[in-house]
């Protein structure tokens, strides 16, 4: 197998197949590169290029369950503009992300700071805070329904201890169903980006620290002077990843109020599932996911505009 | 690339004063984050009759251990267990070994079509999965594939994170070490087998426990693909369990305990390569 390559004699760049090769070795570098990523891009093309390409092209297509599939251009779009409980779980989803993503990177950014230190037993608290990531999101709805329970629950016997006479209903309400969930997400995904944080705060250089503190500057200077400015490539990461993942948010909902009460919670994936999948409208249900993409893509473009723009000044 | 393992105070030596306040806060703030698992593991082990009470009672008056027998004779845990076990393992297995493999090409091959293949697995990370979660879900269909554990398998095996991941780690190894085996004679699979794989322990390690993990709380994809109840995951038993007997909470909590327990202990085991692995690829599916 290795005989070509065994006599190939030593050369000196730093990978084989370099423009000015013999034809025939170079076909087979060719080869012999692609066997090895095939394995997985066949996997990937097939199941996840392809879709992602046909999703395109579905949304502009009225196709169900019982129908060939039919060109109908922005038909789908239009039904959109008038489906009420579409746009109902488009308010929810951005809704969740508005309260998702500033109070997970906050809590992220806080946890972090805490735990940035080499203290005895960090190790245990940097642990602690980061399990919740881990844990299944079937347990971690059910528990958080039993904590957030109106009458019984400890959240609630908490507030009435602190002196809340009418505390909310959490998820048995419309009103208070979305702050529970995102209380909830907040708990489950803040160790995840503590993580990050932790990674960005170990990357800034200790003499930033030191010359600061020569210059007499304090805690609170040093943090605004040199911590922030030396976490923004981390902020900015944490901030895309925490927007394009609160505009997925499924399962979490799913379990722990089924998009209820009412339609309190009903939020965009889910209406792509119940749409495409239990009433078999694909094409339909494609363009709300295209809509989905779209807003995910738009922001992650704002975001990186915006930063490039802040960096540049 | 730092680890988060060994950190660099932010500030200069507390003052024991000082330190006592670092400790009592974050003892707080362990607390807190805590207090959901030890609601958890409370209530699964009471009767179903105490679990809510007023003030609320963190220690069982009488410790409920049977409980944790009962459960496996009111739902088919077993069977959950072994296919959330089956399926994570194949599904872990096929994405570190095609994961890595494609990473090799990636990062230490030079060939014609290497930068518009890579560009390929680029295009789709920033879209989300539920936006091409409709035509994989009629592909399934038209082969038949949905309510068979292959559909998932097919589904997640060949994502595009573990190549990222692997070839992350990859770009760190030396392209002199390739260089070297390649002039002693060593074919590239060869290199892959016998340098690569072994160099890259950790990061194989972290994607192995990232993607074991993902799998093992995955709620979603058996959601949608498995409708029969012997294929189901402890996921989906778990959330059935509570449709089917919403006021036993007790039990809810022993079947959530059951859940969570191998997580727990994969993570006790495995929790520097699980933060290394964040921290190094900062994404995920």
């Amino acid at each position: 197998m290795s005989d070509l390559l065994t006599a190939a004699p030593p050369r000196a760049e730093a990978a084989p197949s370099p423009p000015s090769a013999h034809p025939r070795r170079r076909w087979r570098t060719t080869l012999v590169g692609w066997s090895f990523i095939l394995p997985n891009f066949l996997g990937f093309a097939v199941l996840t290029l392809a879709p992602v390409i046909t999703a395109f092209a579905l949304s502009f297509m009225d196709w169900d369950a019982f129908s060939t599939p039919e060109w109908t251009g922005l038909k789908n779009f239009q039904r959109l503009l008038r489906d009420e409980s579409t746009k109902v779980a488009l308010k929810n989803t951005v809704y969740y992300a508005l309260g998702h993503v500033p109070l997970t990177m906050l809590a992220a950014l806080g946890l972090a700071l805490l735990l940035n230190r080499r203290i005895g037993g960090v190790g245990f608290f940097r642990a602690a805070a980061f399990f919740p990531y881990i844990t299944s999101m079937v347990a971690v709805a059910i528990v958080w329904n039993m904590l957030f329970h109106p009458e019984f629950g400890p959240v609630n016997q908490l507030l009435h201890v602190i002196g809340v006479t009418d505390a909310p209903g959490w998820t048995t309400t419309t009103a208070w169903a979305m702050p529970a969930v995102i209380v909830t997400s907040v708990w489950r995904d803040m160790g995840y980006y503590m993580v990050l944080y932790l990674a960005g705060l170990q990357a800034i250089p200790q003499e930033y620290y030191e010359a600061a503190k020569v210059d007499g500057a304090n805690a609170w200077q040093r943090f605004r002077a040199v911590t922030l400015p030396g976490l923004r490539p981390v902020t900015f990461l944490v901030l895309i990843l925490l927007t394009v993942q609160s505009f997925k948010v499924f399962d979490l909902i799913v379990v722990m109020t089924d998009g209820g009460p009412g339609r309190a919670t009903l939020v965009l994936s889910q209406q792509i599932y119940r749409i495409g999948i239990v009433e078999g409208e694909f094409g339909y249900a494609s363009a709300i996911s295209l809509v989905l993409f779209l807003l995910v893509l738009i922001l992650t473009v704002a975001q990186f505009w915006f930063n490039n723009r802040r960096e540049r000044r | 690339m730092t680890t988060t393992t060994a950190p660099r105070p932010a500030r200069g030596p507390l003052g024991s004063a000082g330190r006592i306040i670092v400790y009592a806060v974050l003892i707080a703030a362990a607390a807190a984050i805590l207090l959901p698992f030890a609601w958890m593991i409370s209530a699964s082990l009471k009767r179903n009759n105490e679990v809510f009470t007023i003030p609320v009672q963190w220690i069982p008056k009488d410790f409920q251990w049977r409980n944790f027998a009962d459960i496996w004779d009111q739902i088919p845990l077993a069977t959950y267990l072994r296919n959330t076990l089956f399926l994570s393992t194949v599904i872990t297995f096929l994405q570190v070994l095609t994961g890595s493999f494609a990473a090799y090409g990636f990062a230490k091959m030079r060939f014609r079509g290497r930068d518009t293949l890579f560009l390929a697995y680029i295009a789709t990370i920033a879209v989300p999965w539920q936006a091409y979660m409709i035509p994989q879900y009629i592909m399934m269909q038209k082969a038949g594939l949905t309510d068979t554990f292959l559909s998932l398998i097919l589904l997640q095996a060949f994502g595009a994170f573990g190549v990222f991941l692997m070839r992350q780690y990859y770009l760190t190894i030396p392209d002199e070490l390739c260089e070297a085996a390649r002039v002693d004679g060593l074919s590239e699979y060869g290199i892959w087998a016998r340098i690569m794989l072994p160099l890259s322990k950790p990061a194989l390690a972290s994607l192995a426990l990232l993607t074991f993990v993902n799998t093992w709380n995955d709620y979603m994809g058996p959601f949608i693909y498995l409708t029969s109840n012997d294929l189901w995951t402890i996921q989906l038993g778990l959330r059935s369990f509570v449709g089917q007997f919403d006021a036993d909470y007790a039990m809810m909590m022993t079947g959530s305990v059951l859940s969570v327990l191998p997580i727990l202990v994969i993570f006790l085991l495995g929790q520097r390569y699980f933060i290394q692995g964040i921290a190094t690829s900062g994404m995920k599916g």
